[in-house]
Formats: C-alpha cells, structure tokens, sequence
C-alpha cells in the first residue's frame, strides 16, 4: 500500500453492533466500506438480546 | 440474491431441519432460512450442510415453490480480492459454553439453560413467543437462580481468569423482565461474588432491582442436583458466614462469559496482528484501538470484555484511525446517487395511482386482491389501480415509474406490506418518476391484515379495502416536502483541554478539519495530571506531556486558556460561540461541538481526611509513592462518596486504582500489611488480573457494608480503622501508618454550558448522551458530541477511545460540504402563535427558540436543521399554531374520517 496514495476503502471484519457502527461512521465520512460477515445476516449477538440494560430497550 | 423477495413461500416447504443458532438450539430451523424476521439483509439463505438437493441431488422443492426464480442451487463460493487502505477487527465474541463445568450440569438437567437461552425465552420473538417456560414441563416458573461467573474468574477448569464485565447487569436485568413476564410470584436470586455495576446508570437500576424483590446471595453455588426428576433443582451453596444451604429452584441460569471466537487465531495469523494471552486482540491502553500492525484497528469484544456502549465507543474510535490514516483519499471511491429534477404538482388536482400488492400468496392468498383494485378505482381522486405479484421486485419498480410518467400521477399509494422496511424503496421509486418522496403513502395490508386475518378471507379483503381507502384519503392532501440541506463549517469546537478533549481536537485536526480548544484552566491536561500509571503501566505523564505537544504545535489546532463560553447559537454544521478569553470576547464559527469538560476527584470530610496528614485521597499518593515506602500498615478505603444516597453510582475506575497502588505497597515494603476495606470488587475485563496479583503478593481484602462503614479514628502513634469482618464475623481494629481514600469521581459544573447549549443532564449532573448503548457520544441535538468524564468517570483508555468516536461522528458530519436533514419538520403560524413558549421547554431537541417580534412581542421559531418532527410541539401548543410537515392534523385526520 503506498502511504502517499492509500485506497480511500475500508474492510470491516464482522457485521455485529460494533462492525455496523464502524461501518455508518466511515460509509458517512467519505469512505467506501465492505462489511465482511460470515453468517447469513448482519446483527451479532445484540439480535439474540430481547432487552438491554439500563434502559430495558428492546434489543432488535 | 436480487430476485429473492423474502416472501418464504420456500421455507414452507423446505423438509431440511436443524437446531436454530438464532435460538440457541431451543427449536429448529429448516435448510433455507432467514435466521430471523428482522434479517438485514432479509434474504432466504440455503445451508448446504442440511440441503437434500446440495447433500444428495434429491428434493428441488425451493426451486418450485419460488415464485421469483431466486433459487440458484450452483452457486459456489468466490474468492474476491479486495482493495483496500485499512482494516477494523470487529470479530466480536462467542459465548461461554458451560458444558465444561459439569458441576452446572447444562446439557443434562433440562431446567438449568444459559442466560443466552434464557435471552429467546424472554423475546416476543423467540421460542416461547416470550412466555417463560420450564424446559422439563412447560410449566412456569416461580423460583428462578442466576449463577454468576460461569467461564469467568475462575481459572479451576477451562475457564477464564478474567470478568467477562457484562453479566452481571444482563443477569439483573434478566432477573427484573423475568418478574415483569411471569409477575409477583416469581422470585429471582442472583448468587454472585461482587456484584459488578460499573456503568452509567448501572448502580441504580441494581438498587431498584433490590427494591424490587429480586435476591442477592453472596456465594458461589457449588452443585445442582435434580431432585426425584420433578425438574426441581436443588442448589447447595455456603454463605458468607459459613453456613451450608440447600435451597430449591423451578430453574438455573447459567451467566455465561465471553470468550474469543474460534476464528480469531486464523484471522490474526491473515493479518499478522498480536493476541494478548486470552485470544483477544492486543493493544495498548494509550491508543485503545491500534492493533500490533499499523492501518488494523480493532474494536469491540474481539479486542476484550466489554458492553455494548463501550464497544460502539471503540467502533467510532476505529473508524476515526482509519479516518486518519486515509484523511488524504476521503471521497476518491465514493459516489452519490444522482435522481431525475422534480415535478411541480403545486394546485395540481389529485391523480393517484394505486399499486396493490399480493406478495406472491401473503396477500393475494387471503384477501381479494382484485376486488381491492377495484375498490381502489371508485375513491375520488385515483385515476390508476393495479395489482403487482411483487411490488418490490426490480422489474415491478421500473414498470411502477413508466406508470408515473404516462398516466401523469402526482400522489402514489402502495398497499402492501410495511414501511418500516419498504418505504424507502418506494420513495425512490418515485424520485426516479420524478416526483417528490414525500407524494408516497403506503397501506399496510399484509402485517396488519392478511396476517392477522388469515382465516377469514371476508375480513381481510373488508380491511384491506378500509386500509386503502384510509391511504388514498391522506394522499389526496399530501404536498412534496422540498429536501433540506444546510452547509457545513468544516471545522470543530472542543470545550475542555483535558486527555479527552485534546484527544478529540487531534483525531479532528489530523484528518484535515481545524479545532478550537476551550480550556477554562491555565493550562492543558485534565484530570490525567494526577495520573502516573495506565492499569498495565504505562507512563501517562509521558504520555499527555506528548499530547500537549501536538496539539500546541498542531497548525489547525487553536488553544484557548483562561476562556469561558458565554453565549451559543446554531445548529449542526452551523454552530457560533461566544468566548471570553483575557479580557476579551470573540465569536467562534464552527459545524460541531465536542464538550469534554471532565471530571474530578470529590473531597470529603470522612475518614479524617483533611485533619490527618496520614489520611489522603488516591491520587494524592498517586503524586506522592514513596509514602508507601515507609509505611508498614497500609490501609485503603474504597466507595467514599460513591455508591451512598447522595452519589448511587459507582465511580468505575477506584478498585483498579487502589489495587494497583496496594500493589506497589507491597512491591515497595514487602513486609507491610496492606488493606483494602471494599464493598464489591469491580475490577472489570481483563483488570480482574490485578485483583488476583494484589490476592497472591498478600493484601488482604475485607468487604464493607453501606450500613457498617469502616471508622478511622486517632490512637497514640498513628491511626486505626475499625471495621467489621463479615468471614470472621468479627470487629478489627487496624492500626494504620497510611489511609488512602479512593474518593468519587465528579464532574465539573455544567449548569451554564448546559442551558447554553440546551444539553440534557442525569440526577448525578453527567451529560445525557443520546441513547445509553447505541448513541453513547451523541447529545439528542445533531452536531454535539459528548467525551471523557463528562459523561461517566472512566479509566483513561476508554477516555481516549471515546474521544476519538467524539471525532469521527463529528467528522460525519464536518466531512460534507453540506448535509442533508429530514425535511418532516415543525412549521409554526406566526400568526396563531402567542409566544407562551411551552413549545421551546417541551422540545427535547433545543429545536424551537423564541425570538422577538417588533410590536408584537415573542415568537415561536423552529430551527429546521435540529428538528426531529416528533411532533410534541405541534401535539402541546394551546393554540394549534404548529402543525407538522407530512403529518399535518388535516392529513391524519382524513385518513382516521375515511377509516371510521
């Protein structure tokens, strides 16, 4: 990768709560993003959740 | 994949079966699946392990019931070469498998399940459709125990020394839906070892779980048994003081940790990035998201233990590295989309096209779809109707606008499923017909009808028909919203000169947006000055001397000592402040606002602190180390103004601190004795290492109760704590050379900046945040950004890491030369207005402001580019002088006259 000239993309290894928001920030400021998930679905583990703490928001 | 329209028809059908992962195996899926109804992207996925036509060339049903040819059995798996400048590690975790630890007996006793398991029993959408059931019977439950730390500190069999930092808030909040599900009579009890309730908001929502009769027994549960296969589970435990009890259980949740997923390893090798000893990717506590190779950063769980606000921190801080490191190529890749110029249909008569779909036999196989279209052509103002087998197909959408054009429709109504999901396909659709997106109503006819009508085909089409006609009558007074865009100053306001607000200044003025740092000290540096050592030791005087450099030195980076804010207005992307610097006032211009006011230790008059010298607070001997040298009795007493009524929160960082000064006690005068008087240990994630160190080198630990607090008093030749031994069941008197208090953080006055900016503030007077897990830097008003202690007390790696998400949202923002904001806003009749301003205190948005009106006194004013149209105004203003853009009470109210 030359340092002077990098790609202006992004891969994000893992599409749960956190890969998704790494993704929105960089996708909103300019950057193309390809958000790698090996399952079927992005979500993770905070799909499976029925509530969160403190709020008691549902998790979905 | 683009032909799939998620209509199920072929999952019906589908003979494979399989335990469902989303479930956690509690029912089955079958071969073609969408894992569950929410699924982005919501397309039928084939698993070839299960398939009969992938396994054995047999079945083929999928492929025949498909009604859109989606099914594409020869599809195989490509390599795809990617190019890309950098590279986040969001690899996330798997859960605990307590199979294990056979003392558990999961997998063998039906009624002990996982809190992952017991998650599907309590979702609406789950197994039990979130009716709580025994396993064994089916029968409800009364009496349900939570067993903490399991596969967490504990290192007995294949477990994990560390705290996983999260269960014991899901096990409460567990505990509490529990009870709101099954009612009064259940009793839940959480058997733990220190009840971990380190978060924002966290220490209350455990105190009303207490109040609100959910048990806490302070013990680790040694067996389970079945008692005469009744399902019953027999738990036997020892309490504190000793005495061993059995009590029975309808049912056992197992709190499972968080471990590194399998993958991890061969993803690191990929990558050539460092794991620390338990799998998850290693940094350093001064750049929290940098992996051991440069242009990698990791985020979340892959990296340890944390929950999900701390996570998205992190993922906002790994998007801001990348920001950084590829400032120079933003925009080279991407494109926006480009749409037709709009019609004008202002005065124009109605012309409606109705589009009703029968998604494929969801609709059209209950109601009448034909007879809907019909329906749908007698209502004034339509001049189109039609049926489609899939409106959202792709060949539907490019029909639906050549329908547009040649019938010359001007408001579009789609009966079909919901939305939430499809709206904004639809709303393209029109764009791309050269109408406004706003000229669009849809009737749900397939959730809120054929679905829950489904066995009564009458009904359905009767309500499909009333549905429509509900639309149509709201169409007639739909008017094209015009989009909204406001132009940005590229450049951001940093309000406090601390780790955190430095952090964010430089993570902004690194990728090329300038930054003005309010600092109302003398100098810069924070709360950090009192701190020498990270919890794994590094050096953080070093560390913020060289932060200070930069950003002094920094050429888009403006410092401010001395300087209060004395006056705001804006809104995002257009902010201006008022700042009084020496002497004099200046107005600063600029698109986002990052407050990072901080935080401090609190004083206190307790413990003699103030009238004995041999009394101090933790950052004191933080300053001072060589106290410890000479003492030979060291005594540390932590949650002194933490966790009592006046502060019920926790300060999150003081058990970490005081373990690692009791450390080094004992490194520097092996021979003392060293105390730490706690009420839980709290030392989170992988910090749970210290507490074992502290354990091992002899610092002895006696916990305290709210009720028995410790008493310092001064004996001839020094000091003694008193306190009482709940394991020894005995009052001690320790005589002490040195008491150190580990004092509550606190923030700063925020009242002013507050009301200045119109920020919303919790009873402990920290900033509120948008929303506690998914917005954790975000205020409620778009442009601010919140950081640092201002927001919770917290060590200095996460300070850092939410600075840096502080950045990378404000650079969402700063990036765009303009940015476009929902037009669906509050309009306020000048006229009608009486300028009582109930409107400007009810808007949670700081979005309505009153201004004065020459000989007319004050006026309401919207600030479009900070309104949300949630309509509060527009629902409280006693003169009706404020409706809402596409909701306005004209046009709810025809659609709620057509229904009835």
């Amino acid at each position: 990768m030359n340092k002077n000239n990098p790609a202006g993309s992004v891969l994000v290894i893992g599409g749960g709560i956190t890969g998704m928001q790494s993704a929105i920030d960089l996708a909103e400021s300019g950057f193309y993003v390809y958000l790698v998930e090996e399952t079927s679905a992005i979500g993770g583990k905070m799909a499976q959740l029925d509530k969160t703490f403190p709020t008691n928001d549902c998790a979905m | 994949m683009d032909k799939c329209i998620a209509c199920g028809a072929c999952t019906k059908k589908c003979p494979g079966k399989k335990p469902d992962e989303y479930n956690e195996g509690i029912i089955s899926r079958k071969a073609i699946y969408v894992p569950y109804p929410q699924a982005v992207p919501l397309k039928y996925a084939i698993d070839p392990e299960i398939c009969l036509y992938l396994q054995k060339g047999k079945c083929g049903t999928c492929k025949k019931v498909c009604p859109t040819g989606a099914i594409n059995y020869d599809d195989k798996e490509e390599q795809v070469t990617l190019k890309v400048g950098s590279v986040i590690v969001t690899a996330g975790f798997k859960a605990f498998n307590p199979a294990k630890l056979d003392q558990y007996q999961h997998g063998t006793l039906p009624n002990v399940v996982t809190s992952l398991e017991f998650e599907r029993y309590l979702s609406a959408g789950g197994p039990t459709a979130g009716h709580i059931k025994r396993p064994s019977d089916g029968k409800e439950p009364r009496k349900i125990a939570w067993l903490q730390c399991v596969g967490s500190r504990d290192i007995n069999k294949c477990d994990n020394e560390y705290c996983s930092s999260v269960c014991c808030m899901y096990a409460i909040k567990e505990a509490v839906i529990a009870r709101e599900h099954l009612g009064k009579d259940c009793r839940p009890a959480i058997f733990f070892m220190d009840l971990r309730s380190h978060g924002k908001e966290f220490e209350k929502y455990y105190n009303r779980a207490k109040a609100d009769g959910v048990r806490f027994i302070r013990s680790r549960v040694h067996s389970i048994t079945e008692i005469d296969q009744s399902g019953t589970l027999d738990l036997r435990y020892v309490t504190e003081s000793g005495d061993i009890m059995n009590e029975t259980f309808d049912m056992v949740v197992l709190s499972i940790g968080m471990e590194a997923p399998d993958s991890i390893m061969d993803l690191a090798g990929t990558l050539g990035i460092e794991l620390n000893q338990y799998h998850f990717v290693k940094t350093d506590d001064l750049s929290p998201v940098a992996t051991s190779k440069p242009g990698i950063y990791v985020a979340g769980v892959a990296q340890g233990c944390k929950d999900i606000p701390q996570s998205v921190m992190e993922a906002s801080a790994a998007a801001c590295s990348a920001g950084i490191s590829l400032a120079r190529a933003r925009g080279s890749l991407v494109r926006e989309k480009i749409f037709p110029p709009e019609k004008q249909i202002t005065g124009q008569e109605p012309r409606i096209g109705v589009f009703v779909c029968n998604c494929g036999v969801n609709i059209g196989g209950i109601a009448d779809v034909p007879a809907v279209v019909e329906y749908a052509k007698t209502l004034p103002g339509v001049t189109y109707a039609e049926e489609n087998l899939f409106s959202c197909s792709q060949d539907t959408q490019d029909k639906m606008v050549e329908v547009i054009r040649e019938q010359n429709l001007n408001r579009v109504v789609v009966a079909a499923c919901t939305p939430r999901t499809h709206e904004p396909l639809f709303q393209e659709t029109l764009r791309n017909a050269n109408l406004n997106p706003y000229l669009f109503e849809m009737a749900n006819i397939r959730n809120q009808c054929t679905w829950v009508h489904s066995d009564n085909k009458e009904i359905a089409t009767r309500k499909a028909k009333n549905l429509v006609s509900m639309s149509v009558s709201r169409a007639r007074l739909l008017e094209a919203v015009p989009a909204l865009s406001v132009n940005v100053d590229k450049s951001a306001l940093v309000v406090g000169g601390g780790v955190a607000g430095m952090t964010a200044a430089l993570s902004l003025a690194n990728q090329g947006f300038p930054a003005t740092i309010v600092e109302k000290t003398e100098e810069l540096g924070g709360a950090a000055r009192d701190i020498h050592k990270t919890w794994q030791g590094q050096d953080v005087q070093k560390f913020l001397k060289d932060l200070i450099s930069k950003v002094e030195n920094h050429p888009d980076i403006n410092v401010m000592i001395n300087a209060e804010i004395t006056g705001a207005s804006g809104f995002v992307g257009n902010f201006e402040t008022m700042i009084a610097a020496g002497g004099n006032t200046s107005i600063v211009r600029h698109g986002a606002t990052i407050i990072a006011t901080g935080g401090q230790a609190s004083e206190t008059d307790e413990y003699l602190l103030g009238k004995n010298p041999n009394v101090t607070r933790w950052h004191d001997l933080e300053h001072n180390p060589d106290k410890l040298k000479k003492a030979e009795s060291v005594v540390f007493i932590q949650c002194v103004g933490s966790r009592d009524e006046k502060r019920p929160y926790c300060s999150r960082i003081c058990c970490t601190a005081s373990i690692k000064q009791a450390i080094l006690a004992k490194d520097l005068n092996p021979g003392a004795d060293v105390y730490v008087l706690y009420r839980d240990i709290r030392t989170f994630g992988d910090r749970e290492v210290l507490y074992k160190e502290a354990r091992n080198k002899g610092v002895i630990f006696i916990r305290y109760s709210l009720e028995n607090k410790p008493v310092v008093q001064e004996v001839e030749g020094g000091l003694e704590v008193l306190v009482f031994d709940p394991v020894l069941q005995k009052k001690l008197a320790i005589q002490a050379d040195l008491v150190n208090l580990a004092t509550a953080i606190v923030p700063h006055d925020n009242e002013k900046l507050a009301s200045l900016y119109k920020l919303s503030m919790n009873e402990d007077k920290f900033f509120m945040e948008a929303h506690a897990k998914l917005r954790p830097v975000d205020f409620a008003t778009d442009g601010l950004f919140l950081c640092g202690l201002a927001h919770y007390p917290k060590p200095i790696e996460e300070n850092i890491a939410q600075a840096m998400a502080a950045a990378s949202r404000a650079a969402t923002i700063l990036s765009k030369p303009s940015i476009q904001v929902s037009p669906l806003v509050s309009q306020i009749n000048a006229e009608k207005c009486i300028g009582c301003g109930l409107c400007v205190s009810i808007c949670p948005f700081g979005a309505i402001e009153l201004e004065e009106i020459e000989g007319k006194g004050k006026r309401a004013k919207n600030i479009s580019a900070s309104c949300k149209g949630c309509g509060l105004c527009a629902s409280s203003c006693p003169q009706k002088a404020i409706d809402m853009l596409h909701f306005r009470d004209e046009q709810i109210v025809a659609a709620v006259i057509a229904a009835a």
